[in-house]
C-alpha cells in the first residue's frame, strides 16, 4: 500500500542569494524615473520592487518598493507615492505586468500634475540597480507535511524568499513553489490554495514563516 | 579574545546557523580557485583592516585566499595620496606625479607575483598590475574603496584606462557608480561584530570609560564619533546641541582620534574648542589611540543618541557601529547613510542643523520611540552590514566572473 501521506516527489529547498550590479543610470525627477522604468531590464525592476522587503526583513514592508520610497522621501509627492505603494505586486505573475502597472501609475499622475517637476536634491537621485540572483540547493528535503514544516523552521529567510516571491514573479511559475508542491505532489489542495492566497508582501519574512507553519500544522491533525 | 583569526562558526550566535551554512555552500562552489588579493599596505587603513579579517575567514570556509602587498617609496605613496584626494574631488596630479606612478607601477609589475585564478586588486595604488592581464589566464577585479561620486575628471580618466581592462569593478554605494564599459557591482563595507569596537560590553565597562573621560551617568549624552574634520561638521553639531539644550538637559560628546599628525585636524579642534568655550556640558574628547576601539565602543553604548551630522561621507561605518549597538541615530542623508537608515524606520535622517536638533529632541523626549528605531537599526545591520554578508557578496562576486546571466543556478 502506498503511504498517502508521502509526496509523489520530494520538495528540495533552494536558497537564493543576491549580488547587486550598478547600472550607472540615475533619475532626478519623475519624468526621468518613468523613462528609465520603461527601459531598464526586468532584473532592475525586480530589485527595486523587492529590495526593501529583503533588506528590512524584520519590518513590515512599507513602502514596499524603492520607487515609492524615493518619490515620497525625496520628491515629497505623497499622492503618487501612496498610489505606487498600493500597487498589488501579489496580483502579477510577470515582471512585465508589474512594470506596466508602475508605468501607468506614473503616467496617470503626470497627466494630471500641475506646476514644475520636483527635483531630488543632489546626491539623492534615484540610482537604478540590478539584482543578480544565485540559486543554490540546500540540504533540506521534505517528502511529507511534517518534514515540510520542520524544514520551514530551519531554512534561511532567503530560502523562504526564493520559494514564495522569486519563483512566482521572476521565474514566472504562476504560483509560489510551496503551493505548487503541496497541491500537485502532496495532494493538499486546500492548504496549497490557502498559502497561494496569502499576500506575502504585507508580512515580514519571519511573520510569513510563522504563518506558513501555523497553516500547515492545521492540516497535520 | 583576540580580534583576528576567528572561525566562521564564531558568528553563528550572531547571524544564525543557516546563514553560516549558506556561506559554506557558496564556498564549495569556489573549490579549486585561488583568490589573490593585492593592496598597498599590510597594516593601517581600512582596506588592510578588512582584508586582515576577510582572508582568514575565507580560508576557514575552504576558499584558498592569499594576500600580497605591492611596494613603493614615499614619493610613490605621496602621489597615490594625491590620487586618493583627487578621487574625492580634490585637485589633479602633475606630469611628474604621473611619471612617478608609472615608474613604480612598472617595478611592481616585475616584482609582484601574480598567480591567482582571481586577482582582486584594491584601490588605485596597484591598479596598473592589470598590465599583466594578457599574459595570464586569470580573472581580474578592481575594488574601489573610495567615494568617487564627484571625482577629479582628469585623474578619473587617467585611472579609467586601467579600470576598463578589468573583468569587473566594485563600488561601495550606488552614487559612486560611473559610466564604464565593464560591470560594476555594489558591495557595501561591513563591521565585524566580534571586534573590539563592536563586541558586547558590560555596564561596568561602559561606566569605566564614561568615568575615564569625565562624563556623567545621569544626564543623557548626545555623541558624535568622528575625526576632527570640517566635513564631519562638528560646528554644526554644537549648533544643533544648543537648540536642543533650550528644552532638554543633555551633554554633548564629540569624540575624535589623536590629531597631532594632521595639521588640519588640529586646526579644526582648536576652532571647535573656541566655539565650545564656556559650556561645561560640551566634551571634546581626543580618544586614547591605545584604547580607541574599546573606548569608542563604550562611548557609543553609553549615549542616549548618536549623531553623524556630516556634510559629506563615504559609507559612514560610525553609523553602522552605532546602529549595531541599537542606538537611536540622527544622521545626515549623505553618502552611504541613507542605505543604512530608512528614515523613521531605523533612525532619523536630517538635512540641516535645525532638522538634526528636532530629531535629537524627538528621541530624547520619546525613549520608547528611540528604543524601537534603535532595535530596528540593529536588525537592519545584522541582516545587511556585518562581515558575514560581506564574505557572502565577495564569494558571489568571484562566482559572477564565470556566470553572465542575471539568474545563476549553482
Amino acid at each position: 500500500m502506498p503511504d498517502l501521506n508521502k509526496a509523489i516527489n520530494p520538495f528540495y529547498f533552494c536558497t537564493r542569494l543576491i549580488l547587486r550590479e550598478l547600472t550607472g543610470i540615475r533619475a532626478r525627477n519623475i519624468k526621468e524615473l518613468l523613462k528609465y522604468i520603461k527601459t531598464v531590464s526586468g532584473s532592475v525592476i525586480y530589485n527595486h520592487t523587492h529590495q526593501f522587503l529583503q533588506q528590512h526583513i524584520h519590518l513590515s514592508p512599507e513602502p514596499p518598493n524603492d520607487f515609492a520610497y524615493w518619490v515620497k522621501g525625496f520628491l515629497n509627492e505623497e499622492e503618487l507615492a501612496e498610489k505606487m505603494m498600493s500597487i498589488d505586486t501579489c496580483g502579477f505573475c510577470t515582471i512585465r505586468e508589474l512594470r506596466n502597472a508602475i508605468v501607468k501609475t506614473i503616467q496617470d499622475h503626470l497627466a494630471k500634475a500641475k506646476g514644475p517637476l520636483r527635483i531630488a536634491p543632489k546626491g539623492s537621485e534615484f540610482y537604478f540597480v540590478k539584482a543578480m540572483s544565485f540559486v543554490l540547493p540546500t540540504p533540506h528535503v521534505a517528502d511529507d507535511l511534517k518534514g515540510f514544516i520542520e524544514c520551514i523552521k530551519k531554512i534561511s529567510v532567503y530560502s523562504i524568499y526564493f520559494h514564495m516571491f522569486e519563483s512566482k514573479l521572476r521565474l514566472e511559475k504562476g504560483t509560489n513553489d510551496f503551493s505548487f508542491w503541496l497541491g500537485t505532489s502532496l495532494g493538499k489542495a486546500e492548504l496549497a490554495e490557502e498559502i497561494a492566497r496569502l499576500d506575502p508582501y504585507t508580512y515580514t519574512i519571519e511573520e510569513l514563516r510563522s504563518e506558513l507553519i501555523k497553516r500547515a500544522e492545521k492540516y497535520l491533525k | 579574545m583576540t580580534d583576528l583569526h576567528k572561525k566562521i562558526e564564531d558568528y553563528i550566535p550572531i547571524v544564525g546557523q543557516e546563514k553560516v551554512e549558506e556561506l559554506k555552500l557558496i564556498a564549495q562552489k569556489l573549490k579549486g580557485k585561488t583568490i589573490q588579493s593585492i593592496n598597498s599596505t599590510a597594516v593601517g587603513g581600512g582596506v588592510a583592516e578588512i582584508l586582515s579579517r576577510m582572508v582568514p575567514l575565507l580560508n576557514n570556509l575552504g576558499v584558498d585566499t592569499k594576500w600580497d602587498v605591492i611596494k613603493g617609496d614615499l614619493e610613490f605613496f605621496g602621489v597615490t595620496k594625491k590620487i586618493h584626494n583627487a578621487l574625492h574631488g580634490g585637485k589633479g596630479i602633475t606630469k611628474k606625479d604621473v611619471n612617478i606612478f608609472l615608474e613604480t607601477s612598472r617595478l611592481n609589475l616585475e616584482r609582484t607575483p601574480l598567480y591567482g585564478d582571481i586577482i582582486f586588486v584594491h584601490d588605485p595604488q596597484p591598479i596598473a598590475l592589470i598590465g599583466k592581464k594578457s599574459t595570464l589566464d586569470s580573472k581580474w577585479i578592481w575594488r574601489c574603496h573610495v567615494d568617487v561620486s564627484q571625482p577629479n575628471k582628469s585623474v578619473w580618466n587617467f585611472l579609467k584606462k586601467y579600470i576598463e581592462k578589468y573583468d569587473a569593478t566594485v563600488f561601495s554605494a550606488p552614487a559612486f557608480s560611473q559610466k564604464l564599459k565593464v560591470k560594476q557591482f555594489m558591495i557595501c563595507p561591513s563591521i565585524d561584530p566580534l571586534s573590539e569596537k563592536n563586541r558586547d560590553l558590560t555596564d561596568v565597562d561602559v561606566s569605566s570609560v564614561l568615568k575615564k573621560y569625565g562624563l556623567p551617568h545621569n544626564v543623557p549624552l548626545v555623541t558624535q564619533v568622528s575625526r576632527y574634520d570640517r566635513l564631519k561638521d562638528p560646528a554644526g553639531v554644537i549648533d544643533a546641541y544648543k537648540l536642543v539644550r533650550k528644552y532638554i538637559n543633555c551633554h554633548l560628546v564629540l569624540a575624535g582620534s589623536h590629531a597631532s599628525d594632521d595639521p588640519e585636524g588640529s586646526e579644526v579642534l582648536a576652532e571647535i574648542r573656541e566655539k565650545a568655550k564656556g559650556d561645561p556640558q560640551i566634551h571634546l574628547l581626543v580618544v586614547d589611540p591605545k584604547t580607541n576601539d574599546f573606548d569608542v565602543n563604550a562611548l557609543q553604548r553609553g549615549s542616549a543618541v548618536v549623531i553623524q551630522k556630516s556634510l559629506r561621507e563615504g559609507f559612514a561605518l560610525t553609523v553602522t557601529e552605532a546602529l549595531w549597538k541599537a542606538r537611536p541615530v540622527v544622521a545626515s542623508a549623505v553618502g552611504g547613510i541613507p542605505l543604512q537608515i530608512a528614515h523613521k524606520y531605523s533612525g532619523l535622517l536630517c538635512h540641516s542643523i535645525e532638522g538634526a536638533a528636532l530629531h535629537i529632541k524627538q528621541f530624547l523626549h520619546n525613549p520608547a520611540y528611540a528604543k524601537k528605531l534603535g532595535t530596528n537599526g540593529k536588525e537592519h545591520i545584522r541582516q545587511n552590514y556585518l562581515l558575514t554578508r560581506h564574505l557572502r557578496e565577495y564569494m558571489l562576486l568571484f562566482l559572477s566572473l564565470y556566470n553572465k546571466e542575471d539568474i545563476v543556478y549553482l
